[in-house]
């Protein structure tokens, strides 16, 4: 048995990068307020008293031009990490994330590597209205060129980060607001978890739930209840959706006939279509019932939790709309 | 110098013949008339330093010594091209003498040449980057997000902005409050010079000094080449309609090509003959690079596949 310990999300991600920065003198950090402050949401405590001004770099509000800037810096031989406090704030910094950092290798033809990971955050649920909450990784699936991770837990978080900062592609790495202070056990311990393999989170006969981000951690939550209904979920967190673990689902569709899709972007263009889209000609003649999705509704999201709370997918939502699944 | 700027002349020459002849996909952006600006700054550039260069960028390239087969063959699409015909005229790029690309998105370079700078700094190497970009570019967010980190944290970088005088058909007075770009510097807290882009001596000895005060550690400097764009925006666009007669003419006069070579015989540096046994050996060259890429092969479509990730090529992501 691997020993554990206990951390907060936030804590995981802050040793994932301390870990890599001590193994590897060409990682670095930049972003706004992860020099002195550690990060606005905590995630870099202590990185920059350890590794100076230089390596942990606070940046001013440049959003488009400090990615542009670590995208020349993975050019030359180091290994950055950004960090953009709100996946909202990549808007700012589309050209240089999808015109150029997903783009130049290719443009090249190959000739460079792009060792770089961009850290955002998504999710809703502070109040923080409609430029502080949205879940925009679907836009980052769209463009060709970009790994897509969209961790669960801390421990998941960890791994994931520390193989995405030893790749040696473009990375965006998703996390989620909401989690950071949660604690969860970790591994104790070195530990790399790799892209494009799915983590069957629940083993179950009746349905295939997939949830990206927290929501398999939901999830799991659900199904716990659901099993003493008599239904068995089995939850699959993808944990990247870029590269996309294809077969896991297909396989677990094949053994299940049903299907549902929980994620935390709009509705409208949600990765959730592409996955069901993706995995339906191999799964099609299987299903009992049509794929169903649970996404947030296709509104900017509101500054009121009277407003807010009951357009977030959560665990209530994922209930019933399971239950329905089962119906007639 | 002079041969290098021969060379892009007649590079670009050969691209318009290519173009009429209809071997040509897509367009290019010709440097014709501000090859001063690349020769006289890239003859300060070392093996190790970088650069990062724009949509008309092949003056850049060739001042860089980058390969004129591959060059063309990039422009005309074929698989012998620096990108494997995945790029293009705007796109060549060149890992291996430290260009890292040129871009299609005007003033998207100023940050990559910025971090390459920062990344110099942090590796401790006494590499500098440059940064070439148009005026029409320094209009761009860009242009002063990175000039302001480079200037808070002394990059070794140089900025090197190409004032055209056009952005496509649009007069930078008419859309700019201050059309003298390196007295922006001031507001940054850097050097900020003038130069006249057609000279270049002038441009090589303004760029000496920028990259000696990179090298020492003091920071960026903003070098502003005023030059004239000879051709229309792109290689078929006649140009016309946009421009002032007068003042095409009067810079189409000072043409740095012509008037660097009336000094060099003027002060009796070269003779007549070794002009032109130089200006022969640049045809003889760029006639091989079109020869080259006319019977280099097209890439097979599914390379399309190739080379958009590393290590996990064709794989379905
Ligand atoms: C972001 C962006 N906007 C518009 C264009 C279209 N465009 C291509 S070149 C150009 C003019 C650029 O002018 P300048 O930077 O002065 O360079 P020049 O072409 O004069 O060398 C424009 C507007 C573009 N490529 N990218």
């Amino acid at each position: 048995m691997t020993k554990m310990k206990k951390v907060t999300y936030a804590q995981a991600i802050c040793e994932a990068m301390d870990e890599e920065m001590a193994r590897d003198k060409n990682v670095l950090l930049l972003g706004e307020d992860v020099g002195f402050l550690g990060g606005n949401f905590k995630t870099a405590v202590g990185l920059r008293e350890k590794y100076g001004d230089l390596r942990v770099k606070d940046t001013p509000i440049s959003e488009n031009s400090f990615l542009g800037m670590s995208l020349g810096m993975a050019l030359t031989g180091l290994r950055p990490i950004v960090e953009i406090m709100f996946s909202d704030f990549l808007l700012i910094a589309a050209d240089q994330l999808l015109n150029q950092i997903a783009k130049i290798r290719y443009m090249s033809g190959g000739q460079v590597r792009v060792p770089l990971t961009i850290r955002t955050t998504i999710g809703a649920g502070r109040s923080s209205a409609a430029q502080h909450s949205q879940s925009l990784h679907a836009i980052m699936c769209h463009v060709p060129g970009l790994k897509v991770v969209v961790p669960s837990s801390a421990a998941e978080a960890k791994g994931l980060l520390k193989t995405a900062i030893r790749e040696d592609n473009p990375v965006v790495f998703i996390e989620h607001k909401m989690e950071y202070n949660h604690e969860y056990e970790i591994p104790e311990g070195e530990y790399t978890i790799p892209f494009g393999k799915a983590n069957i989170l629940r083993e179950g006969r009746d349905i295939t739930v997939v949830g990206t981000s927290n929501l398999a951690l939901k999830a799991v939550k659900v199904a716990d209840e659901l099993a003493k209904e008599g239904i068995e979920v089995e939850v699959i967190d993808p944990r990247t959706l870029v590269p996309l673990d294809r077969d896991t689902i297909i396989n677990s569709v094949k053994k299940t006939g049903r299907i549902l899709i929980t994620d935390e972007g709009y509705e409208r263009c949600n990765i959730a279509a592409e996955i069901v889209m993706d995995v339906m000609p191999e799964v099609f003649y299987y299903l009992d019932v049509p794929p169903e999705r649970l996404c947030l509704p296709n509104v900017p999201l509101p500054f009121s939790p009277a407003l807010e709370f009951p357009l977030i997918p959560d665990q209530e939502k994922l209930y019933q709309k399971i239950k329905k699944m089962f119906k007639g | 110098m002079y041969f290098t700027m021969t060379k892009i002349r007649d590079f670009e020459n050969a691209i318009t013949d290519v173009y009429s002849r209809g071997l040509m996909p897509g367009l290019a952006h010709l440097y014709i008339g501000e090859e001063a600006i690349a020769t006289g700054v890239c003859a300060n550039i070392t093996s190790q330093d970088y650069a990062v260069s724009t949509h008309r960028g092949h003056g850049h390239l060739i001042a860089q010594g980058a390969d004129l087969k591959k060059m063309m063959a990039e422009v005309l699409g074929r698989k012998t091209g620096y990108c494997k015909g995945k790029g293009g005229s705007m796109h060549i790029m060149d890992i291996s003498k430290g260009i890292l690309g040129a871009n299609g998105i005007v003033g998207a370079g100023i940050p990559i040449a910025t971090g390459a700078a920062y990344s110099a700094k942090y590796r401790g190497t006494e590499q500098v980057t440059v940064s070439f970009f148009g005026d029409a570019a320094s209009n761009q967010g860009t242009f002063h997000e990175s000039i302001n980190m480079a200037a808070a944290w002394k990059l070794p970088v140089v900025y090197v902005c190409e004032n055209n005088l056009f952005g496509i058909s649009v007069d930078l007075r008419r859309v700019t409050g201050n059309p003298n770009i390196a007295e922006r510097a001031i507001a940054y807290g850097i050097p900020g010079v003038a130069v006249d882009g057609n000279d270049v001596l002038e441009v090589y000895q303004v760029t000496h000094t920028a990259f000696l005060r990179a090298r020492k550690g003091e920071g960026p400097t903003l070098i502003e080449g005023k030059t004239y764009r000879h051709k229309g925006h792109h290689v078929g666009d006649p140009g016309t309609a946009y421009r002032l007669e007068e003042e095409k003419k009067a810079w189409m006069e000072r043409d740095p090509i012509k008037t660097f070579r009336e000094r060099l015989i003027t002060e009796k540096i070269v003779n007549e003959q070794e002009i032109e046994d130089l200006e022969k050996e640049s045809r003889k060259l760029i006639e091989e690079a079109v020869q080259f890429a006319e019977n280099s092969p097209f890439p097979e479509p599914e390379e399309a596949f190739e080379d958009l990730f590393y290590e996990t090529e064709g794989a379905e992501v």
